[in-house]
């Protein structure tokens, strides 16, 4: 079964195994091996407030997988990712917080515990809205999904022994792994770059999961569900389970981004998991690439870095002003930016940064021929 | 008993705002089977221009011409934005929406600054006797209006020619275009109408306590009324728009002295309840067109 392969036939497939390899072509190898390397590299070349802001958008890219297996690969619209996030936030939190402290506090800093912990409290709400979800479809199931976000919203605003209320807000989680503390300076590294090898090791890890969850029988019933719920019924889908199973994923990688997401600043409050933050995750997976892997994580590192690439361009055109002076001022040109990619990328590249490399990537396949 | 009159005529008053910005969802939906998340940015827009052209005529006057230009802007969106995206998924449609919400609302913003600017409405706090009971006139103004404008577009839909134009394209626009129908046409007016409507709505929530750069919010409330009176029903938006408004109204007025233990302001989120808990019941909203499915 296993198939052998041809030298400079690099697409060929001798057995089905190899063409659903993880890593099907050799370029593929290459360019993943590259692309972790430059990523472990980082550390030691760029300054530690861009890694702080790379470690974001690592986190952030695993939100918007987990977002991208509901949304991209079962076709279900959800507004509520922000819901599910502040849920994993606050279970992290809670169990690593202090136990003397303002807040509700367990004190078990133990990284893996509050990371699983935060990840399944946050899968257990999706399955529990599920239910109602699966009987809904398309845009109701998106305004629903959005009245979460005000419930949370709600919810986290009034419980202040739990969320320190709005404009005080908590401590985000303490990681501690095997009593290796990583949000102090170390002897060797920074307290950025310990967090930021934190933060790639685990986007890795969450990418290769989600990779193999969508590649198997279940990505590829999610797939059916999304394309003609009727017609996966009809050959043996069950979609209730099917939609449920992704609702539960889905919202485990939204936990786990909440649990990490705020170690970075070490503080967040209530007022933060809004209809914004779930309109980012949804641009990040529409600017990156619906219904794929690499587009969210594309997406998601985009859509961080935007801020910082706004900043830049007082100097570049001289009508922006900074926060100060008159006119336009960045953070307009910000806000801005962030609906026009939205909408330029959906008339323009549906398939989003994805579908431009793999414009790019075909060019140069057949290069210099156009075709 | 004097207390619950007010509550509810309050909450008809609330609630006719979310009727008017639900009846331009609605329209919207029923020409092009998409939820346009721009209205929030719509209705700010038109609150916004009013408080600038009050200074300088008729508040009336202002609200009428604040009403056309917003009409104009969404045409001018569906022209831009919405137009060449006809045939993709309703999703992404939407999506487009929600980007265009955020560049208007970002743009409207730059004109709000940082300060309440207040709309300049001639009812103030006057209240009138109702029944009995003092109500302001505002309240009264905002329902009166609402099913004065509502009345209007039913009589529209149901007599005129161009109504039925719409009623044709909602039912099949296939159809309709072989008929003769321009379905642009339909679109670009039922943007018209939800824009102007938007814009009402927009004066009427900020008589309130004017306008600032989080009046959008109130916008978003029309998402579970449009549910909650079934995507498609242009009747079901405005009784449900007015439904939530006073149940909304009850709880911000009895909530605290029945359940303490919720918070003060659990109003802020019934009508998301009220949604969710009847949608476990009836998934396509009260009024709404169960959906036949078929391979």
């Amino acid at each position: 079964m296993s198939g052998t392969r041809l030298w400079g036939r690099p697409e060929l497939y001798t057995s089905y195994r190899q063409d659903m390899a993880l890593l099907n072509t050799g370029p593929k190898k290459v360019f993943v091996g590259v692309l972790l390397l430059v990523g472990l590299g980082l550390p030691f070349l760029v300054q530690d407030d861009l890694l702080q802001l790379l470690a974001t958008g690592c986190v952030a890219a695993i939100g918007a997988i987990g977002l991208n297996i509901v949304t991209g690969y079962a076709g279900q619209v959800s507004l509520g990712h922000a819901f599910f996030i502040a849920i994993g936030a606050y279970t992290a939190a809670a169990l690593s917080g202090d136990p003397d402290g303002g807040t509700i506090g367990f004190g078990i800093t133990s990284l893996p515990v509050w990371l699983l912990a935060a990840g399944l409290t946050a899968g257990l709400a999706g399955l529990i809205v599920a239910p109602l979800a699966a009987r809904l479809r398309g845009l109701y199931l998106a305004i629903v999904t959005l009245g979460l976000v005000f419930i949370g919203l709600y919810v986290f605003r009034e419980w202040t022994d739990l969320t320190g209320g709005p404009g005080i807000g908590r401590q985000a989680a303490v990681p501690d792994l095997f009593g290796y503390r990583l949000d102090v300076d170390g002897t060797f590294f920074t307290r950025s770059q310990k967090i930021y090898l934190l933060m790639l090791v685990l986007l890795v890890i969450f990418a290769l999961l989600a990779r193999n969850l969508v590649r198997s029988r279940t990505g590829r019933a999610l797939a059916a569900v999304r394309d003609r719920d009727i017609a996966a019924a009809v050959i043996g889908v069950d979609l209730t389970r099917y939609k449920m199973i992704a609702f539960a994923v889905s919202s485990f990688y939204a936990g786990v981004t909440g649990a990490l997401l705020y170690i970075i600043t070490g503080n967040f409050v209530p007022e933060s998991f809004d209809l914004l933050m779930s309109v980012q995750f949804i641009a990040m997976i529409l600017i990156g690439g619906v219904a794929t892997i690499s587009g969210s994580i594309m997406g998601a590192l985009f859509i961080t870095l935007l801020p910082r690439i706004t900043r830049e361009l007082p100097a570049v055109f001289p009508f922006i002003g900074d926060a100060s002076g008159g006119g336009i001022t960045v953070y307009q040109v910000e806000a801005i930016l962030y609906g026009l990619l939205i909408i330029l990328f959906l008339i323009f590249e549906p398939r989003g940064l994805y579908g431009i490399w793999i414009r790019i990537r075909n060019y140069w396949k057949a290069w210099p021929f156009s075709y | 008993m004097t207390e619950l009159i007010q509550s509810v005529m309050r909450g008809l008053g609330s609630g006719s705002v979310y009727a008017l910005l639900a009846f331009g969802f609605v329209i919207i939906y029923k020409s092009m089977g998409v939820i346009s998340f721009a209205q929030p940015a719509l209705m700010l827009a038109g609150a916004v221009l009013v408080t600038y052209l009050v200074s300088g005529m008729n508040f009336y006057l202002a609200v009428i011409v604040a009403a056309v230009i917003v009409a104009l802007l969404g045409v001018g969106i569906e022209r831009t934005a919405i137009r060449p995206m006809i045939g993709k998924p309703v999703f992404v449609i939407s999506i487009i929406t929600l980007g265009i919400d955020v560049v208007v609302r970002e743009v409207v913003n730059g004109f709000i600054g940082l300060n309440v600017r207040p709309i300049g409405d001639p009812w103030q706090l006057d209240t009138r006797m109702v029944f009995g009971v003092e109500v302001q006139v505002r309240y009264l103004a905002m329902f009166a209006t609402t099913m004065v404008l509502v009345g209007l577009l039913f009589l529209f839909f149901r007599y005129s020619r161009m109504g039925l134009a719409m009623r044709a394209a909602a039912f099949d626009q296939e159809v309709a275009l072989a008929q003769g129908v321009s379905v642009g046409g339909v679109f670009a007016l039922s943007w018209a109408i939800a824009g102007a409507l938007a814009a009402v709505a927009g004066v009427f929530v900020s008589t309130e306590a004017g306008v600032d750069q989080n009046l959008w919010i109130v916008a978003l409330k029309a998402l579970p009324v449009i549910i909650l009176g079934g995507l498609d029903s242009l009747g079901g938006a405005v009784v449900a728009g007015l439904a939530i408004g006073v149940v909304e109204s009850l709880v911000g007025t009895y909530g605290v002295d029945v359940a303490p233990w919720l918070g003060g302001e659990f109003a802020l989120v019934t009508p998301y309840l009220v949604m969710m808990l009847v949608l476990l019941v009836r998934p396509f909203g009260l009024f709404g067109t169960r959906e036949v499915v078929r391979i």
